[in-house]
C-alpha cells in the first residue's frame, strides 16, 4: 500500500529533475519548455496526493486550474520561440547573450 | 451535500466590467483599419477611468469575503485598485506616442495591456492561493506576449524568451510552495490557513519547507536578488513602451501578492520569513546600487535601481507591523508612479527609429529644453531620495519602521548603500545640466504626453512637499 511520503518523494525527484534540466541543458531551448512543463506536473502530483488523503477536493479542482494555465502557457512559450527562430536563426541556448551590460 | 449559495457579484463588478470591455475592444479592433487605432485606444482608457468610478463607488469600510472565500475588497484592496488606475492611464498615455513613433500601433497591444490589468486587480483582490495564482497567471502570460511584440526586432524575442522561461520557474517555484501549505494546512483558503498556522497542529517543518519556495517564488516575481538576473536583459531588450508597463503597475500587484501571502496569511511563520526577507533585502539593496553604477544604457540602470527599490519595498513588509506595511505601500505606489514618469522621459526623446536609452542621449538636455530637464531631475532627484521629492518621505518611513522593531543596523545598511547609489541618479543629471549637447533636435511629442509627463513630474514634487494625505490613506487601509 502506497503512502502519502511515497507520492511526495515522488512529486519532489521530478519536480528536481525539472529544475536541473533547466539549469545544466545549453544547448535546446525546447528542452527547457519540456522542464517546465515537468515542473507544473509535479506539482499537480502534489497537490491530487494531498487531496485524495485530506478528503478535500479543492487541491484536485486546482489541478485542473494548473494543466489549462500550463497548456495555455506552452502555446504562448512556443509562439515566441517561432518569432526567435525567425528573427536570429538560431534556438541554441548558449546563443541567446545580446543582452549584456 | 453540495453547499451552493450564489456570490455577491456585486464585489467583482470592475473586474467583471473590466473583462466584458476587453472582449468588446477585442472585437471591435478587427473592424478598424489603422487610420481609425485611435477609437481603441480612447476606448481602452475609458474602460480604466470607468472601472475606476466603478471601485471608487464601492463600500470599503469593512473587509468583504465573496466567491466562498475567493475574492476579498477592503481598505488595501481599495487604494492599491486606485493607484492601478492611475498608473495604468499613464502607461497607456505614454505608450501610445512610442507606438506612433516605432509605427506599432496595433490593438493587441491594447487588450494585452488590459488583461494584465486585469490579472492585477485579481492578485490584490485574491483571498486563495486558486486567484491569486490565476491572477499572477494573467498577468505573466500577457506580459511575455507584450516583450514580444515588436517582433521583428531580434533582442525584444531574446528577451521575451528569458522573461517566459524565467518567469515560469518563479510561478513553479511558487506553485510547489502552495501545495506544501495546502497540504500541511488541509485548505486554499487564506482565512483558514492562517487560523491553522495559529493553532500550531500543522507540521512546521512541512510549513517551512513550503514558505521557502513561496518566497524563491515571490523574490522572482519581485527581482530581490539573488533571483534578479531576468530584471536587466528584460528591460533593455524589451520596447520601451512595454518595459513601462513591467517597471510600473506590476510592482504594486507584487506589493499585494506578498502582503496576502504573507502577512495575512502567514503571521504565524513571521519569524521564520522575516529572516528570510532581511537576507533578499541587504542583498537588493547593496547589489542593485552597486551593479547600477557601472551601466551606460538608461534602461539597464533603471532595471538595477528597481532591483534596490524592491530592497527597500521588502525592508518596510519585514518589520511585520501595520506602520512597516503602510509604509511599503507609500513606497510601492510612489515608486510606481516616479517609474511610470522616468520611463516616459524616455519615450518622450525617443524618435522613429531612434530609442533614447543611452545615458549620453541626455547630454545637454537643459539646453534642448530647460523644463523636460527639469522634471527628469525631479524624477532622479525622488529615485535618489532627495527632498522635497516624494522619494524622501518613502524612505523615512520605510527606515523607521525598521528602526522601530531594534533593527538599527538594518537601517544603517540601506542608508550607506543608498549614499552610493545616488552618484548614478546624479550623474544624469550632470549630464543635462554642465555637458554639451550631441544633438539640437527639438523633442516632440504630442500634446497630451507633454501635459502629461509635466503633471507626472509636478506630481512627485507635490506629494513630496505634501505626503501626509497619501500616507494617511496607506494608514488607513491597514487599520
Amino acid at each position: 500500500m502506497l503512502v502519502l511520503t511515497d507520492y511526495l518523494i515522488l512529486a519532489a525527484v521530478i519536480f528536481c529533475i525539472s529544475i536541473a534540466g533547466i539549469f545544466l541543458n545549453r544547448k535546446n531551448v525546447i528542452i527547457l519548455l519540456m522542464c517546465i512543463e515537468l515542473m507544473l506536473l509535479a506539482v499537480n502530483i502534489n497537490f491530487v496526493a494531498f487531496s485524495y488523503f485530506l478528503n478535500d477536493m479543492a487541491g484536485q479542482v486546482f489541478v485542473f486550474f494548473i494543466l489549462t494555465v500550463a497548456a495555455a502557457e506552452a502555446a504562448i512559450g512556443l509562439a515566441i520561440l517561432v518569432v526567435l527562430f525567425r528573427n536570429r536563426n538560431t534556438i541554441n541556448v548558449e546563443e541567446l547573450d545580446t543582452l549584456k551590460g | 451535500m453540495i453547499d451552493f449559495t450564489m456570490p455577491d457579484f456585486t464585489q467583482a463588478y470592475a473586474e467583471i466590467f473590466v473583462l466584458v470591455m476587453i472582449c468588446v475592444i477585442l472585437i471591435l479592433d478587427q473592424f478598424l483599419s489603422d487610420a481609425k487605432r485611435n477609437i481603441t485606444y480612447y476606448l481602452t482608457q475609458l474602460t480604466v477611468v470607468a472601472a475606476a468610478v466603478i471601485t471608487f463607488n464601492q463600500d470599503h469600510s469593512v473587509s468583504v469575503i465573496s466567491f466562498s472565500g475567493m475574492f476579498i475588497n477592503d481598505g488595501m484592496s481599495a487604494l492599491l485598485k486606485m493607484s492601478l488606475y492611475v498608473v495604468m492611464i499613464g502607461i497607456f498615455l505614454y505608450s501610445r506616442d512610442y507606438l506612433v513613433k516605432q509605427g506599432l500601433l496595433k490593438g493587441e497591444y491594447y487588450v494585452l495591456g488590459l488583461f494584465g490589468m486585469l490579472g492585477m486587480m485579481i492578485m490584490i483582490s485574491s483571498h486563495n492561493f486558486l486567484t491569486i495564482y490565476l491572477g499572477l497567471e494573467l498577468l505573466s502570460l500577457s506580459l511575455y506576449a507584450l516583450v514580444a511584440f515588436n517582433r521583428n526586432s531580434p533582442t525584444a524575442s531574446e528577451a521575451a524568451m528569458k522573461y517566459f522561461v524565467l518567469g515560469a520557474i518563479a510561478s513553479g517555484m511558487l506553485l510547489y510552495g502552495m501545495s506544501m501549505l495546502y497540504g500541511a494546512n488541509g485548505s486554499l483558503d487564506f482565512t483558514i490557513i492562517s487560523n491553522s498556522i495559529n493553532e500550531g497542529s500543522a507540521s512546521k517543518q512541512i510549513q517551512a519547507f513550503g514558505l521557502v519556495f513561496i518566497i524563491v517564488g515571490l523574490a522572482f516575481k519581485l527581482g530581490a536578488v539573488p533571483f534578479h538576473m531576468w530584471l536587466p536583459d528584460i528591460y533593455h531588450g524589451a520596447p520601451t513602451s512595454v518595459t513601462l508597463y513591467i517597471a510600473s503597475a506590476p510592482k504594486i500587484a507584487a506589493f499585494a501578492m506578498v502582503i496576502r501571502l504573507l502577512a495575512e496569511t502567514m503571521p504565524g511563520l513571521q519569524t521564520d520569513w522575516q529572516t528570510m526577507l532581511i537576507m533578499l533585502s541587504v542583498l537588493s539593496i547593496g547589489i542593485g546600487n552597486v551593479i547600477a553604477i557601472a551601466q551606460s544604457n538608461l534602461k539597464r540602470m533603471l532595471a538595477y535601481s528597481t532591483i534596490s527599490h524592491v530592497g527597500f519595498l521588502l525592508l518596510g513588509i519585514l518589520a511585520g507591523n501595520e506602520a512597516g506595511y503602510s509604509a511599503a505601500m507609500f513606497y510601492t505606489i510612489t515608486y510606481a508612479l516616479t517609474s511610470l514618469g522616468a520611463f516616459g522621459m524616455i519615450i518622450l526623446m525617443s524618435r522613429n527609429g531612434f530609442e533614447a536609452d543611452r545615458l549620453d542621449d541626455y547630454k545637454g538636455l537643459n539646453q534642448r529644453n530647460p523644463w523636460y530637464a527639469f522634471v527628469m531631475l525631479i524624477l532622479m532627484f525622488s529615485m535618489a531620495g532627495v527632498p522635497p521629492t516624494v522619494g524622501f518621505f518613502a524612505k523615512l518611513w520605510v527606515l523607521e519602521a525598521v528602526i522601530n522593531i531594534d533593527m538599527t543596523w538594518l537601517a544603517l545598511v540601506a542608508v550607506f548603500f543608498s549614499v552610493i547609489g545616488a552618484f548614478y541618479y546624479i550623474r544624469i543629471i550632470k549630464l543635462m545640466y554642465f555637458d554639451k549637447s550631441e544633438t539640437d533636435i527639438a523633442i516632440e511629442g504630442s500634446a497630451d504626453m507633454r501635459l502629461a509627463i509635466s503633471l507626472n513630474g509636478i506630481l512627485i514634487l507635490a506629494l513630496g512637499i505634501l505626503p501626509n494625505s497619501l500616507m494617511a490613506l496607506c494608514v488607513a487601509a491597514f487599520a
